[in-house]
């Protein structure tokens, strides 16, 4: 068949319709019966505690890489002190959050997509239509909770390990007072940071789950198709991450302020 | 009884001139049908006949471009999703790849609407093993559908679409690719639930035997057996024929009818 360009463009909108409706039902599910809090808690023990070490790992590595870094910068200056607030102020408005969004986007967006795909290509999502049961609220309400609310606490969880990591490469490379780093990390930080800090992976959480939930649940095409569900969720979960959070920064910046 | 007094309560499906197509491909082509409550029909065809899709089309999983469809009274075709659930508990479906879930053990998949319906725990435990029994899989319990054979799974689908006894059954090909000796033992059980539980259904197939075999058999529950129907008996078996060819149907009425069919399409595939 000849391709098309209204037919293209035709099926793009017809995506992204099905994507609003998905993750709008999603959500909304949660504001009326049934719920299925058992599923809600398996996937938060999935999603939550299985993406443990990843994000500890690279908040911890990240924040000491930071410190080298910016310690190097500093040092141009004679502000090797401020070491603590440059990697504070980092970790917590964006490092922290976004890397945090993109590893748990890699790990759980692909295996939401994988999961409700093969699913989906052996009929199981149709079998579970055909019980009565709808798809939406028993496979994509829970992903999306356990998701918004375990990512979270990973962030808060990275940041922590980003700026332990950041004291280590402080005190024994850089010869820097401890207290000195924490005081003026913990003093550096406003409320705004914070803020910007923890609404950043709840937005990123519900990007994860929606996209990876409608990458899966329109998978065709056999295992082929599975596969390709896989990494387009993967990838479009990461673009989308890092394109919202240049937009959240801005919008938090106009309403609370330059900072 | 629906708006332009159509008797569709006392049917269980009701298909008036639907048509459906998928992208330029006719799928169906102005179907009619009536399947009365109690009764079976067979749709038989060749591959992409469409005999799939008019299974999907009454549980509403699929909309169709034209035409109107009733089950049990209510009009699936213009029902929405939401509403489609609650409708769906009445009615099981047994999927030609069995579609049970497989990250679920066998319990669980033949609890699964029992579950959903906040049954008692007692009270799953012993329909389970009652539709399990049904089905002669009771030693299956815990295991996992990947564990199981190719018809010993499409027994536990059929366990899990009568565990909640519904009115209307629709089976998708359930004998597709299985030995004669498994397929016998799915269509006994077939028998079983249309004369034990008089239950409603419409059997996609396109093997003549098992229509056959559904037609001429009835199951005795003394013996635990089916049986073939001795001659003489004044015995309705209440099992109806409808064959399709590319979406139009091209014959509709009861086992003698079907043999003795004049119409070129029908006596070819007699003798295939």
């Amino acid at each position: 068949m000849a391709f098309s360009l209204t037919e293209y463009a035709k099926g793009n909108v017809l995506a992204v319709q099905e994507y609003s409706i998905l993750s709008w039902r999603g959500l909304a599910n949660l504001f009326s019966q049934p719920r299925y809090f058992g599923d809600i808690v398996q996937q938060m023990d999935t999603i939550g505690v299985g993406s443990l070490p990843i994000v500890v790992l690279t908040g911890f590595f990240t924040g000491a890489v930071l410190a080298l870094q910016s310690a190097n910068s500093l040092a141009r200056f004679g502000e090797l002190s401020l070491t603590g607030q440059l990697v504070s102020m980092s970790m917590v408005r964006e490092l922290g959050p976004v890397l945090t969004g993109l590893m748990v986007a890699g790990r759980n967006a692909s295996g939401m997509a994988s999961e409700l795909g093969s699913m989906k290509v052996t009929e199981q999502i149709d079998a579970m239509r055909a019980l009565g049961t709808d798809p939406t609220r028993k496979l994509v309400t829970p992903r999306l909770t356990a998701t918004m609310f375990m990512l979270f606490f990973l962030t808060i969880l990275s940041d922590l390990l980003g700026l332990t990591g950041g004291s280590v490469i402080a005190t024994l490379l850089l010869r820097l007072d401890l207290n000195q780093y924490w005081t003026s990390a913990w003093q550096t930080l406003r409320y705004a940071d914070v803020f910007m800090g923890l609404l950043k992976p709840v937005l990123f959480g519900y990007i994860i789950a929606t996209i990876g939930c409608y990458y899966g649940l329109s998978a065709k095409g056999g295992t082929q198709g599975v596969g390709r569900a896989t990494t387009q969720a993967v990838v479009a979960s990461s673009v989308l991450i890092l394109a919202v959070d240049l937009f959240v920064t801005r919008l938090l910046m106009v309403f609370m302020g330059p900072l | 009884m629906s708006e332009d007094g159509h008797n569709s309560t006392e049917k269980a499906v009701v298909f008036e001139n639907v048509c459906l197509r998928f992208d330029e491909q006719v799928v169906l082509d102005n179907l009619s049908f009536e399947l009365e409550r109690g009764s079976t029909k067979v749709l038989l065809g060749v591959a992409g006949s469409g005999k799939t899709t008019i299974l999907k089309l009454a549980l509403g999983l699929l909309r169709p471009d034209s035409g109107r469809i009733f089950v049990l009274g209510n009009e699936v075709s213009a029902m929405r999703e939401t509403e489609l659930f609650e409708l769906r508990r009445r009615i099981g479906i047994v999927f030609q790849e069995s579609a049970l879930f497989d990250s679920q053990s066998v319990e669980d998949n033949v609890a699964f609407r029992l579950l959903e319906e906040k049954v008692p725990a007692e009270e799953i435990q012993r329909r389970v093993s009652e539709a399990l029994r049904f089905v002669e899989l009771e030693h299956t319990l815990k295991l996992f559908p990947s564990e199981l054979s190719g018809g010993m799974r499409r027994r536990v689908a059929i366990a899990r679409a009568i565990i909640s006894n519904p009115e209307v059954l629709l089976y998708d090909s359930p004998t597709a690719g299985l030995d004669p000796v498994t397929s016998t033992t799915i269509i006994e059980l077939l028998v079983k639930q249309r004369d034990v539980y008089k239950t409603s259904a419409l059997l996609v197939t396109h093997r003549l035997q098992d229509a056959f075999t559904m037609a001429t058999h009835y199951f005795n529950p003394e013996k635990n057996k089916m049986l073939p129907v001795p001659h003489g008996w004044d015995w309705d078996s209440k099992t109806t024929f409808l064959v399709l060819n590319e979406g139009k149907k091209v014959f509709e009425g009861d086992a003698a009818e079907i043999a003795n069919s004049d119409n070129q399409y029908i006596q070819e595939y007699l003798t295939l």
